[in-house]
């Protein structure tokens, strides 16, 4: 952990060292969250509501998704330059250093320029927050719908980079489950149907972290819908043997 | 001419070896369009009156808009053009005796040609095959066919010329990636990709209709789904012609100028 800490700060710093075009890129990002918001709320606005959801209640959603996927970006994009990590024997260094492979990884790269975002998020979220009747469990769910949800986040990145190992190249494929659950978290999966609410469910568990936690959340579903978020971690699991599976299997690409 | 064509056509064959990543992404533009489709549909059947265009221009609108993606899509600017600049190596290509921007301009159209033409086929094929009214039309009158042809080439006109824009700015930047940051999501709030433009507020439609990107795929995706007609379809090809002429003669104009003081470093 403190090894974690140390490659953190000195990413700090050396993104310190271009302030401008740091500055610059922040504020890209923060446009990108901007234009998923006003969507939102363009749409909302006329429509009055979404599937049954005002637009305060997306507003909720939009961010809770907005902010676990960027906190998993913001940390777990080493894994997301892993396709040329591979192309260019990088990983036979990594493979020989004496530490955690994922540990490694994750230190590759921080995203700062996300932090802009994640305020972003933040602010989405407490606009949205006005839709609900707060008690002190509704706000742990909230904080494990973030939690969780930047988990299941963090494991598509993984399954992207053990398929990586098959590949040999970045599979513009996975955006459908990365960038495409992102852009399309904002609306509670229920909101495409039950096909899509389901594929969400048990296939890439998003929607334990969005769909139902939030209906507890706005009064119309039980308590346990709430606790749902911590069964969507099993997803982990699959992923990471997928990716030790790759691992075993790795044989240098380099020369 | 010919040789910007050869150029050109040297670009189109590259660009159409990469087969395998065509069809990789073809699966993912025809998920997300689908994924636009559902949400339009929950929308539509919860109050069909405040629709402000049709569900079938709507749904032409998403599935071309996802067929063509590469036509127009902003981000898919050519970074080693703005690279070359930068570092030197377009030294090389001023050696070359051909005008520069006529150079770039072949190059950045023959790239955007080839990688939508392969895509384009099988996601309008799937989005053909959904049924009515939230599948592609097929049945579109010659003379719509037409002015949707008109209007791509003059999408793809603007289009270039924008991102030419770009990379003649590159000569006073040096780094030009700060631009596109913030100008791509500029782009696809006013150019209708974030929501097609009628489902903006009235004040700001007008604008963007107005702006450069309202020249690029609004108009094209628009017209062949029959939301715009008649006048309506002259006046939104005239702005495209105007916006064309326009980044063409500043980008070149701009090329020229950065061209002049351009100073390297040689070794």
């Amino acid at each position: 952990m403190r090894l974690y800490f140390h490659y953190m700060s000195l990413h700090f710093k050396s993104r310190m060292a271009y302030r401008w075009s740091f500055f610059i890129e922040c504020l890209g990002q923060l446009l990108i969250g901007l234009n998923l918001f006003l969507g939102l709320v363009f749409i909302t606005g006329r429509f009055g509501s979404v599937g049954g959801y005002t637009a305060r209640e997306c507003a909720l959603c939009c961010g809770t998704v907005l902010m676990a996927s960027s906190l998993a970006e913001c940390f777990g994009r080493g894994f997301d330059n892993f396709a040329h990590v591979l192309s260019t024997a990088r990983f036979d260094r990594l493979l020989v250093q004496p530490r955690p492979l994922v540990l490694q990884i994750l230190c590759t790269e921080l995203r700062l320029n996300l932090l802009p975002r994640i305020a972003e998020a933040a602010v989405m979220m407490a606009w949205g927050a006005g839709a609900v009747n707060w008690t002190a469990g509704k706000a742990a769910v909230l904080a494990l719908m973030v939690f969780c949800g930047a988990g299941v986040f963090l494991g598509l990145f993984l399954l992207y980079a053990a398929l990586c190992f098959f590949t040999q190249e970045g599979l513009e494929v996975m955006n459908i489950f990365t960038d495409g659950a992102r852009e399309y978290g904002k609306y509670p999966f229920g909101v495409y149907g039950r096909g899509i609410l389901w594929v969400m469910t048990l296939l890439v568990p998003l929607a334990l972290c969005q769909h139902w936690p939030l209906m507890y959340l706005l009064d119309r579903g039980p308590w346990w819908y709430g606790l749902l978020p911590a069964l969507s971690l099993l997803f982990l699991i699959p992923c990471f043997l997928a990716w030790s599976y790759g691992v075993r299997r790795y044989r240098s690409t380099g020369s | 001419m010919k040789k910007y064509f050869s150029f050109f056509k040297m670009r189109l064959m590259a660009g159409l070896q990469y087969r395998a990543a065509a069809l990789a992404g073809l699966s993912t533009q025809f998920v997300w369009g689908g994924m636009e489709i559902l949400i339009y549909r929950t929308l539509w059947n919860a109050d069909p009156e405040r629709f402000p265009m049709g569900v079938e221009a709507l749904a032409s609108y998403i599935w071309l808009q996802q067929a063509f993606l590469t036509f127009f899509a902003l981000w898919q600017w050519e970074r080693e053009l703005a690279e070359a600049v930068r570092d030197g190596t377009v030294a090389y290509e001023l050696t070359r005796p051909t005008d520069l921007y006529g150079m770039w301009f072949a190059r950045s159209l023959a790239v955007r040609l080839s990688r939508g033409l392969l895509r384009s086929a099988p996601v309008i094929l799937l989005g053909a095959l959904i049924p009515a009214p939230w599948g592609l039309r097929i049945r579109v009158s010659p003379a719509v066919l037409g002015l949707f042809f008109v209007s791509s080439a003059l999408m793809l006109a603007v289009v270039c010329a924008f991102i030419m824009l770009i990379y003649a700015l590159t000569f006073f930047l040096e780094d030009s990636r700060g631009v596109m940051t913030l100008v791509t999501p500029l782009a696809e709030l006013l150019g209708g990709a974030i929501v097609p433009l009628p489902f903006l507020p009235e004040g700001l439609r007008k604008i963007a209709e107005l702006s450069p990107f309202g020249a690029m795929q609004n108009v094209p995706l628009r017209i062949f789904g029959g939301d715009i007609a008649g006048a309506e379809i002259a006046r939104a090809m005239g702005l495209q012609v105007f916006w064309a002429a326009v980044l063409i003669l500043s980008g070149y104009a701009l090329m020229r100028a950065g061209l002049r003081r351009v100073c390297l470093a040689g070794g």
